[in-house]
């Protein structure tokens, strides 16, 4: 069922398109009759061929200064586009990320309409769509959806709610987003940019993550993790405690406030399981977890749970995967 | 300089509550506390004040005049409070409590504005942005460090691979992320002191706001259902007697890992 033209903030990667925004894409093509992104910077060319191959008829392109931050320029002029169009957006897109909550947040003060947040899950009731989003550590679901009158339905959207699927198409039309004056909130700059080293797969992509949080009680043994990762061509992650200690950069912590992970395998070690934790990873395809607790909330969610210390039992599964190898 | 900081009280989290069958409401029957992700914002404040002699304000809306969370974050050391309650706040949404926050905050008249990333019972992540725009403000969110220099601050900020470094003009709002400073906890004395420091107690109508524009008529979305997700199976726990590592090693094989 159709519920006219969606918008979705799709946003750039270095010569490409992150794989969030071609989440949203297949989330939008499923309800709306017309998807077209809308972006702030980026390589134009390769936003344009990446989002007509998800779906997207149109990409609406803000220039964006190198410095800037995406939020206050790309929400002023959406709002502008969204009341100045013949054929207004009937819903907006965008993603729980880092800009993507600027954008709605500000898109959303603007044009004085709601977010719903937290979105996994998208359907239809008389013509309006309905955001699932799970409350309760995941246990429960809660369906909002927008009271009929308005401006457009924006959500927010967890990652790897929707599995992104491309079409085929043809690039994107290009159409300009003009820019809108934001004053004072358009003010600061971005300096300069910083990005960690990482070898091996993304958290996000990766078939295998292993993850490592409090229990293996200090710093040094998270090398434990990355060896187990490494041997496992998977990637390393952790529990936020970890990563608030200042063990592991922030980027590799899993859960509410970090990344969602959805891999074949998840092997937590040393993690309680927190609610918060487990939204981010309780959708993998299978979970071991090792940890010396045996009521640890995270043996409710494993496939395969073993009781034990990780300071054994590591050492011992590094060491029987080496010999493999 | 004068820092205010955006305190969610809520239900202690050990805690969550649960939602009332008839109204879909979270129905919170407890005292509320003050939400750890906001106990950070109010450390780095504290720590900015301290080093340029300046004023920490704490602001929360909150329903029945609940002040506990406030009262931990005087105890602290912030100087003072203004707290939001309101019958007409019931049911308001995210842009419903910035629209509050920023009417509040306008009061206050800041040179920085923190908050938390997000909230731990409502987690939209939505409010900082809101706020900014309402008050036209710039905004750098997820900071996970901050300097204060002479009229700006330059942040780390988060992002998918690492940080930006953004420096902004102030004022601003910043949303802070846990770990960015440790907390301190309140010593007797700051608990002494919180009972005499100043708090300002205001309704919507003192901050021009009409009843219409928040709460459940201002959230404009409506819950259509609520329903249980089936639990995941939980699979086989064995305890390690030395050969816990081989049942791993067995399961990657079934899965074609190994
Ligand atoms: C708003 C908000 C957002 C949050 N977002 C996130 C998030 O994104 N991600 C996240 O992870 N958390 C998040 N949290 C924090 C979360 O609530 C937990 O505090 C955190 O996940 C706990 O990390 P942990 O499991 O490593 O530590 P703990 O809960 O301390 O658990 C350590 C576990 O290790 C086990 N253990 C100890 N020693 C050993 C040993 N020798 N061998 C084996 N096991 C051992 C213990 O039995 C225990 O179960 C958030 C919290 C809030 C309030
Ligand atoms: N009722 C409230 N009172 C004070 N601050 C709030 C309130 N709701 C949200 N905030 C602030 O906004 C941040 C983000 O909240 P949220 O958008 O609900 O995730 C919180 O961590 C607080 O700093």
């Amino acid at each position: 069922m159709g519920v006219g033209t969606v918008w979705v903030h799709v946003e750039p990667t270095p010569g490409g398109v992150a794989s969030i925004s071609l989440e949203l894409l297949a989330a939008a093509r499923r309800f709306g009759e017309r998807v077209e992104a809308v972006c702030a910077g980026g390589d134009r060319d390769a936003l344009s061929a990446a989002v007509g191959e998800h779906g997207a008829s149109v990409l609406r392109y803000l220039e964006l200064p190198d410095e800037a931050l995406v939020g206050p320029p790309l929400a002023a002029s959406l709002a502008a586009a969204v009341a100045g169009s013949d054929d207004p957006p009937a819903a907006i897109l965008a993603a729980t990320t880092y800009d993507g909550r600027d954008v709605a947040g500000r898109l959303s003060a603007r044009l004085d309409v709601p977010v719903i947040t937290n979105v996994t899950e998208l359907a239809v009731s008389d013509g309006a769509l309905v955001g699932i989003e799970p409350i309760f550590g995941g246990t429960t679901n809660v369906h909002t959806r927008f009271s009929a009158g308005g401006g457009p339905q924006v959500f927010l959207i967890r990652p790897k709610s929707f599995q992104a699927t491309p079409t085929g198409g043809p690039p994107a039309q290009p159409a300009e987003l003009p820019a809108v004056d934001c004053g004072a909130s358009g003010a600061a700059r971005v300096v300069g940019r910083h990005a960690e080293e990482s070898t091996g797969p993304k958290l996000d992509e990766a078939a295998v993550v292993v993850s490592g949080g409090r229990g293996l009680g200090e710093a040094g043994k998270y090398e434990m993790i990355e060896q187990v990762a490494g041997l496992l061509k998977g990637a390393a992650g952790a529990s936020r405690a970890i990563v608030d200690a200042g063990w592991v950069p922030y980027s590799q912590q899993v859960g509410q406030t970090g990344k969602v992970v959805k891999p074949d395998v998840y092997i937590a070690c040393g993690i309680s399981g927190a609610t918060q934790h487990l939204v981010g990873m309780k959708n993998s395809r299978n979970i071991v977890a090792v940890n010396k607790d045996p009521e640890a909330p995270i043996f409710g969610v494993a496939d395969l749970g073993i009781v034990g210390d990780v300071h054994k039992v590591l050492p011992r599964l590094i060491e029987a995967l080496q010999s493999r190898s | 300089m004068r820092i205010a900081v955006s305190v969610k009280q809520i239900p202690d989290p050990a805690n969550p509550g649960r939602l009332d069958p008839d109204t879909n409401a979270l129905v919170r029957d407890e005292k509320l506390i003050l939400d750890e992700s906001d106990s950070y914002g109010v450390e780095m404040a504290l720590q900015m004040a301290e080093a340029t002699g300046g004023e920490v304000v704490v602001v929360s809306m909150a329903p029945n005049e609940e002040f506990g969370g406030l009262r931990t974050a005087l105890a602290m050391g912030a100087d003072r409070a203004i707290l939001v309650s309101d019958e007409a706040l019931a049911g308001s949404d995210a842009l419903g409590t910035a629209k509050v926050l920023a009417a509040a905050m306008r009061r206050a008249e800041p040179d920085l504005i923190l908050t938390a990333t997000e909230s731990t019972d409502g987690y939209t992540g939505t409010v900082p942005a809101q706020v900014a725009e309402l008050l036209d403000l710039p905004s750098v969110t997820f900071a996970k460090s901050v300097s204060l220099g002479d009229g700006e601050v330059t942040v780390q900020r988060q992002t998918e691979t690492g940080y930006d470094e953004v420096v902004c003009p102030l004022p601003a709002v910043l949303s802070v992320t846990a770990g960015v400073v440790e907390p301190r906890y309140p010593s007797f004395k700051g608990i002494m002191a919180a009972k005499n420091k100043p708090a300002d107690r205001l309704g919507i109508a003192d901050l021009g706001i009409e009843a219409g524009e928040v709460g459940w008529a201002g959230a404009r979305q409506e819950i259509v259902e609520v329903a249980p997700v089936p639990a995941r199976e939980a699979g086989e726990v064995v305890t390690d007697d030395g050969s816990g590592h081989e049942r791993i090693v067995a399961f990657l094989e079934e899965l074609k890992i190994l």
